[in-house]
């Protein structure tokens, strides 16, 4: 699902272009500026590169670690429809994960490289997946909020200028609309039941509505490279353009929920035609992104297993491939 | 950490339905072919997007040099009369 303006989280994304011919950056620019597509084997900047694999591999990352808070109910979802939805969902971002792998190896990193990043802590992902699923209502509230965020961020990457990026996005668009139906369902299951399912509803818009609103990135003023990006068509809306279309979607959906968002200071503004909200709590996203939320080091730890307890697979199927592969040369 | 050596790379073409051409998808990395067509169903047709697939080695991939492209492709820019509406019939002419 989820970038997270992560993409201005580098230092090194600018300007190394020196020893590149002028002329060279600037056909890539005026392609750009055309609407045209870069694709894999095109000349491209070394910093539109490493931008690029930054921004892929860590929306990739979010994806393969996002599986884990909803993975949690699985065995536990109320229902056998609720069960097989969820797997479905989680299944699709696993999948999700690996289009965008896919599309960062066009630019020549390895998958290895990108899995050692992520184990080591050196690659970041999103921040929201580093909060607990405590109840039911959280796989609610994550598919609602959480997939919704993802959308609202993922729309305009579909026209990223780097292709493989692009086509990776539509495709991963055209499924996460029925994560977030199924999510809104579920809120909306949990909202006309019993006073216990609404208040399980409730504490989990109260909980999971700072996180999602964290989900667009920091703030326009401290984000460095949103101008650099939008230069070169990788982002088409600032952070906080996109949180504002959020707010200004979901609030009507939360009030059809009849669920209150957790926020004093939310108003509707004539004037502007938009949801005026309260202070975000920088101070937390950095915290968590940082490593310090509550469960970052559980999610890393249940992903470095995975490899681990892995490798023995990986390891005989390649040698069985390659067994067989030398008897097919022998019978020849 | 396990040493390990990586799976290849599988590039992935589906066919959505018979009478449309294999399109290329995407990626998979897998032991061998057949488990590139099992990873490369479960990754790109969850939804029935296709009936059929073909998976190629990446290495196996031959492909033309973007930079070389003007002079590949020039032989080609230059024949407009290759096109119909190079020619031109007047109005009152039906059916051609
Ligand atoms: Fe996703
Ligand atoms: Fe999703």
């Amino acid at each position: 699902m989820y970038t997270q303006g992560l993409d201005s989280l580098g230092k090194d994304c600018l300007g190394d272009s020196a020893a590149e011919s002028a002329a060279l950056e600037a056909r890539f620019q005026a392609k750009i500026d055309a609407e045209e597509k870069i694709e894999p084997k095109d000349w491209m900047p070394e910093a539109y590169r490493r931008t690029l694999i930054r921004q892929i591999s860590q929306h990739a990352h979010s994806e393969v670690i996002g599986m884990l808070p909803e993975g949690n109910w699985i065995t536990r979802a109320p229902t056998l429809r609720r069960k097989a939805v969820l797997i479905a969902k989680v299944q699709d971002e696993g999948g999700h994960g690996m289009y965008l792998y896919s599309a960062a190896e066009t630019l020549g990193i390895s998958r290895d490289q990108m899995m050692q990043q992520l184990l080591s802590g050196a690659a970041k992902y999103s921040s929201i997946f580093n909060y607990p699923t405590l109840t039911w209502a959280d796989v609610g509230a994550i598919g609602w909020l959480v997939d919704g965020a993802a959308i609202m961020n993922q729309i305009p990457l579909c026209r990223c200028s780097y292709g493989p990026y692009a086509r990776a996005m539509v495709r991963i668009c055209r499924e996460e609309s029925f994560h977030q139906r199924q999510g809104f369902e579920i809120m909306l299951t949990l909202a006309r039941g019993t006073p216990e399912q609404k208040r399980m509803a409730q504490d989990a818009l109260d909980r999971w509505w700072w996180p999602a609103l964290m989900m667009f990135g920091p703030p326009d003023a401290q984000s460095k490279h949103t101008a650099q990006s939008m230069r070169w068509k990788i982002k088409r809306f600032t952070n906080d353009e996109l949180r504002q279309k959020f707010v200004d979607v979901t609030v009507p959906q939360a009030e059809y929920l009849g669920l209150k968002i957790p926020d004093p200071e939310l108003r509707w503004d004539e004037e502007t035609q938009h949801y005026r909200f309260g202070p975000i709590d920088w101070g937390e996203f950095e915290r968590v992104l940082a490593g310090h939320g509550p469960c970052n080091r559980e999610r890393l730890e249940a992903r470095r297993r995975a490899w681990e307890e892995g490798a023995w697979v990986r390891e005989a199927a390649i040698a069985h491939a390659g067994k067989r592969g030398q008897r097919g040369v022998q019978a020849a | 950490m396990t040493s390990n050596v990586e799976w290849p790379l599988f590039e992935v073409f589906v066919r959505p339905r018979a009478g449309l051409e294999h399109k290329h998808v995407g990626s998979v990395h897998a032991a061998d072919a057949r488990m590139a067509i099992e990873h490369a169903r479960d990754v790109y047709t969850r939804r029935q997007e296709g009936v059929s697939i073909w998976v190629v080695p990446s290495a196996q991939i031959v492909a033309s040099d973007p930079e070389e492209a003007d002079a590949l492709f020039d032989p080609a820019q230059d024949k407009v009369y290759r096109h119909p509406t190079f020619y031109a019939i007047p109005d009152e002419v039906k059916n051609l």
